[in-house]
């Protein structure tokens, strides 16, 4: 993710490097971190000293109310992990990310390829899809709260019509119904973001290759399979990298739409660090722990799938 | 692609995409009629109008303090990024200095770290700042969130611009300060627009760090929004939440149709590192 291959095309090659003798002296040094210092300050204040909070707050016996009481380690790790939502957090988390990143990025894929090409009806499709990008997501979710309400949302009824169900009947009462609901929620306010990332993937893909494949006799399907996606592969990363990450972290949608209910089903890790902070144990210390867990498990991640997605390029070029 | 999109031929293509087309609107459209629509259980129980937005204007400190606390929060964010980024990009692209590259990578280190980690020493620590319950506390917290994306794009903005027009203006006799201010800037102007459009939709739609950071009469509306819904337990009262919605809702709307363009080039962007 930190490294930069993008080079603007204006630029000559070698230019950004060449900075002249004079800035390159004691007052451009200077001059340079006048500039640079208000970055440095807010990354410093509010960035570089709460990550060490984080680690200290993790290993003390820190309340909501009563604040700091002094060490506390390694309890604080051994309660979050033998908490009794811990091992089922985890779990739905994971679930979760599957599910939202197998769906959105083949999703995301899907309406790339069906609106890749220009013309007014397609740019239209582009808007209508990427508009959900930019309701915010508790905006979105509470938009979907509604709708999936048994009094006025028009879910129920077409659940009765259907004959799916009996009465009012509410989609996130049932630990299933309120994943998949949620799920939904996200597909439709994501789409569009993944399918414009991977829409610039697509449009990186010389025309000249399409061309020469179908000269050549492939077939649609065969393109698709041995030209369109491997050369999408640096997008698909990206996007995957960017989804999982994402949908590891997911808070706002659960603690609007369900409250990690029903009976603790919905609880994701991020919004069991909320609770141990806040409510149930007002612990800041656990809260803490967790936290540097969630960091750590999503470093660990990040680096596996930079390894296969990287790995997976070089088998490419082997072949 | 002509063969797939020959494979697509017409009407099933026009069907699907309508469908999506409905798909993708439906949500948005249904939310904003019915929030004018008669609902049992709210304040619009009869005929077509805008009660359920009389309530939301009423609730506990009145609508206008929690945009007001929105618009407050937007603002820091967005000037506060700006400017930020803007003098950290002009760093990084014109000059080498002592610390560049290792101020770099903390910067965009920030992406690695999610919010859930970051927030729950940042109560603890703003407090120490006596930063606790400020809407000011809120918009730094939520600039730096911002600053990974704003100072790498500011960066490629200013590397995109000739180093000839700049040093034209030194060896006129302007400095660096008035040089950045004079010239380059109308030059990085869609990055710019770019940066400041996504620090506003971050900042305006925010939630979470709302939710840790402040409480009471300094809640953004987002915020205010989710803990009306709450307390009206018992009948809840759809009404006022969609029409809590579209008055959120609308200005992002707004802004994404008329800087589409700079929407889709700030996404873009973020696609090409990495």
């Amino acid at each position: 993710m930190t490294h930069i291959s993008l080079r603007p095309r204006s630029a000559a090659p070698g230019s950004a490097t060449a900075a002249t003798p004079v800035r390159r002296s004691r007052r451009g040094s200077l001059r340079a971190w006048a500039f640079a210092s208000p970055t440095a300050a807010l990354v410093l204040v509010f960035f570089v000293i709460p990550v060490g909070l984080v680690f200290f707050m993790s290993s003390s016996d820190w309340l909501l109310l009563a604040g700091d009481r002094g060490i506390n380690l390694p309890e604080n790790y051994a309660d979050v992990v033998d908490h009794r939502m811990f091992w089922p957090a985890v779990w739905f988390t994971i679930k979760y990310t599957v599910i939202a990143t197998v769906l959105l990025i083949g999703l995301g894929l899907g309406l790339a390829l069906l609106v890749q090409e220009t013309g007014r009806w397609r740019a239209f499709l582009r808007t209508t899809i990427l508009l959900p990008t930019a309701v915010g997501l508790a905006s979105a979710s509470l938009l979907f709260y509604a709708l999936y309400s048994p009094q006025i949302g028009p879910l129920s009824p077409l659940l009765r019509a259907l004959g799916l169900a009996e009465g009012p009947t509410s989609v996130l009462g049932s630990p299933n119904g309120a994943l998949w609901s949620t799920v939904f929620l996200i597909v439709w306010r994501y789409a569009g973001f993944y399918m414009l990332l991977l829409l610039v993937g697509l449009q990186g893909v010389p025309p000249e290759i399409y061309e020469a494949a179908r000269i050549d006799g492939a077939r649609t399907w065969q393109i698709f399979r041995r030209i369109t996606l491997p050369l999408l592969r640096p997008a698909l990363a990206l996007s995957t990298i960017m989804c999982v990450t994402g949908s590891m972290l997911a808070f706002d949608q659960f603690y609007i739409l369900t409250k990690g209910g029903p009976d603790g089903s919905t609880m994701t890790v991020v919004l069991l660090i909320y609770n141990l902070a806040f409510e149930s144990k007002r612990h800041l210390g656990m809260a803490a722990a967790l936290s540097v867990l969630v960091l750590i498990a999503l470093a660990v991640v990040n680096a596996i799938q930079l390894r296969v997605l990287r790995g997976a390029d070089d088998t490419a070029g082997t072949r | 692609m002509t063969g797939l999109a020959r494979a697509f031929s017409r009407t099933p293509f026009y069907v699907l995409t309508t469908g999506l087309a409905i798909i993708f609107l439906y949500p948005v459209i249904w939310t904003a009629i019915s929030s004018v629509s008669p609902q049992p259980g709210s304040a619009q129980a009869h005929g077509f109008g805008f009660g359920n937005y009389r309530t939301v204007l009423n609730y506990q400190a009145g609508l206008w303090t929690y945009l007001t606390n929105s618009v407050i929060v937007s603002a820091v964010t967005v000037c506060l990024t700006v400017v930020v980024a803007t003098l950290g990009g002009y760093a990084f692209a014109r000059f080498r200095f002592p610390g560049k590259n290792l101020l770099f990578l903390v910067t965009l280190a920030i992406l690695m770290v999610p919010y859930a980690t970051l927030l729950i020493p940042l109560v603890i620590w703003l407090k120490t700042l006596h930063l606790n319950n400020s809407l000011l506390g809120v918009g730094i917290v939520l600039s730096v969130f911002q600053l990974p994306f704003a100072t790498f794009m500011m960066r490629i903005s200013f590397e995109a611009v000739p180093k000839e027009i700049e040093e034209a203006a030194l060896v006129d006799g302007c400095g660096p300060m008035s040089a950045l201010r004079r010239i380059l800037l109308h030059a990085v102007r869609p990055g710019l627009i770019t940066i400041a459009l996504f620090a506003f939709l971050a900042a305006w739609n925010d939630f979470m760090v709302p939710l840790y950071l402040v409480g009471g009469d300094k809640q953004p509306l987002p915020l205010a929004m989710v803990n009306m819904r709450q307390q009206v337990m018992g009948v809840i009262d759809y009404g006022s939440t969609q029409a809590g919605v579209v008055i959120l809702t609308v200005p992002c709307v707004l802004l994404f149709l008329v800087l589409q363009r700079h929407y889709v080039k700030g996404f873009m962007s973020g696609a090409l590192k990495g």
